[in-house]
């Protein structure tokens, strides 16, 4: 990527939050960024990129924007007089918390706007993706995710959804939304669910960036910390998911492709989360990862504590997929007999859910009941959109025996 | 500050429902939503409130044509008819949900929440 796109994509979410406090509204904080950015295109490959590049660009935004409100005749005065306030408030440089995205990602979050709106807006306004990117991340024609992005700016300029802090009695609510469209931005990346593309490291990337923010933000707030540590030791193992087109299972991976420093970080934020004594979802999650990351071979696997957090968490949880993965860990304990007659009683919800069926065949496989196996892996082949996953089954599939 | 339209709507059960209470059934309901409205007063983000007739008491008016029509019964086949509704004035969404919350408790049905269009 080109350094000034670079540093632009970096810069935008900082931009657009400071303009969108400014102004008060996020059609002109965007339109402002990208001529900021024009600007910048034009001036930057002859006088060098400046010392602060973010307070440079917001400056210039903020230039434009004003230029632009003059222009416009129809604003009314209250806007007008908007203008004339001056902004002493300076720019944060990187590393010290920074208010400004706060806000707009609690806006971009609001539970009065749809889930998909939230996602694509977030991506958008504090990410820096173009619409171009979104559609495509999300499979949609471009057109429908504008629309779509414009209607939730639509309803946050038409209803009044503020840019503020939610006050702390709301708070945990509001941060589980932001916490949500997080994971959500991360598992597209990393498992995408259809259209040819097993991995998007940008989406990835930009699910991890936005949590480090959220965190810088929020210390304190231990599912916070937790869902990095999550997306970190999730992240970590990618080197070795893929080989040869093929997802690789856990048990399977090359653990000396697994990145050191992702894990030890992961380590250290899970251990800094669970210290806080308020477990949650995202921490217990990242807690399993963090067993299966300790272990040398798969073999060293603390299966008993795997099968203790995933109870943990059914606990706070109580859903069928979650007592699904305590029954993968409960297989390495008690066996795939046990495992498999607990599995089949889950049943019913989860027909739909793929992972039920290959965990199914998996514990078939291993009871020797090739022909109720094969039909396992059928059922999930026919719901897997991932191309990976699609040549890891059929290839599990081909290989049993009879 | 925005003002905001806040609709309780009633369905065919709800109001089957309604019709087998007893007024002392609904004491409760009305003395919570009479709390919620002398709160509403107090603050000053009251504008105006009311409970309607069930909509068999509904008469529609159409002068768009020549001559004016007038027909008994709701506009349209509905699931859903506004029951009752406040008009109120808040800072922003967030209060305004603040308020949809405590009216939704108070009169024991979901609320809708709607901004009114501005200039």
């Amino acid at each position: 990527m080109d350094v000034i796109e670079r540093v632009y994509r970096e810069e935008f979410g900082r931009v657009v939050a400071s303009l969108v406090r400014r102004f008060g509204d996020i059609d002109v904080a965007e339109d402002a960024a990208g001529e900021a950015l024009l600007v910048a295109l034009e001036r930057w490959p002859v006088d060098g990129v400046p010392p602060n590049p973010g307070a440079w660009l917001t400056t210039t935004a903020a230039r434009k924007a004003i230029d632009k409100i003059r222009r416009e005749s129809h604003r009314d005065a209250k806007h007008q007089a908007a203008l004339m306030i001056s902004d002493g408030t300076p720019h944060e440089p990187t590393g010290v918390v920074d208010d400004d995205r706060l806000r707009l990602v609690f806006t971009c979050c609001h539970p009065a706007l749809a889930p998909e709106a939230r996602v694509a807006l977030t991506l958008r306004l504090l990410g820096g993706l173009t619409v171009g990117e979104i559609a495509r991340a999300f499979l949609v024609p471009e057109t429908t995710m504008a629309q779509r992005i414009t209607r939730a700016k639509k309803k946050i300029a038409g209803a009044h959804i503020p840019y503020r802090i939610p006050e702390p009695a709301d708070l945990p609510e509001r941060v589980a939304a932001v916490l949500t469209v997080i994971y959500l931005v991360f598992n597209e990346g990393y498992l995408s669910t259809a259209g040819g593309t097993s991995v998007r490291d940008d989406l990835t990337a930009e699910a991890i960036r936005l949590a480090r923010t959220l965190r810088s933000l929020l210390p304190d707030d231990p599912e916070v910390t937790g869902l990095l540590a999550l997306m970190l030791l999730t992240e970590a193992r990618r080197g070795s998911r893929i080989a040869g087109g093929e997802l690789v299972p856990l048990h399977e991976q090359d653990r000396g492709g697994w990145s050191r420093p992702l894990i030890e970080e992961g380590h250290d934020l899970v251990r800094a989360c669970l210290a806080l004594g308020r477990p949650g979802r995202y921490q217990l999650l990242a807690a399993v990862n963090a067993v299966h990351t300790d272990a040398p071979t798969a073999a060293d696997t603390d299966w008993s504590q795997v099968a203790a957090l995933y109870a943990h968490l059914a606990a706070l949880d109580p859903g069928p997929v979650v007592a699904l993965n305590r029954l993968v860990a409960v297989a390495e304990l008690d066996g795939p007999e046990v495992a498999l007659a607990q599995v089949d009683r889950l049943g019913g919800p989860l027909q739909g859910y793929h992972p039920f069926h290959v965990t199914r065949a998996e514990l078939l496989r291993r009871l020797g009941r090739s022909a109720e196996a094969r039909t396992a892996y059928d059922t999930a082949l026919a719901l897997v959109d991932n191309p990976a996953e699609t040549a890891y089954l059929r290839r599990r599939r081909d290989q049993l025996a009879g | 500050m925005s003002q905001y339209f806040l609709a309780v709507n009633h369905d065919e059960a709800s109001i089957a429902e309604m019709e087998t209470m007893t007024v002392e059934d609904m004491q409760p309901m009305f003395e919570a939503v009479g709390a919620f409205n002398e709160k509403l007063r107090a603050e000053g983000a009251w504008l105006f409130a009311g409970g309607l007739q069930t909509h068999d008491a509904t008469t529609v008016v159409d002068n768009t044509g020549e001559a004016p029509v007038v027909t008994d019964g709701p506009f349209s086949e509905s699931k859903e008819y506004l029951g009752g509704f406040w008009i109120i004035e808040a800072a922003d969404l967030d209060a305004a949900l603040d308020w949809a919350k405590q009216g939704s408790r108070a009169c024991g049905g979901p609320v809708e929440v709607r901004p009114f269009q501005e200039g």
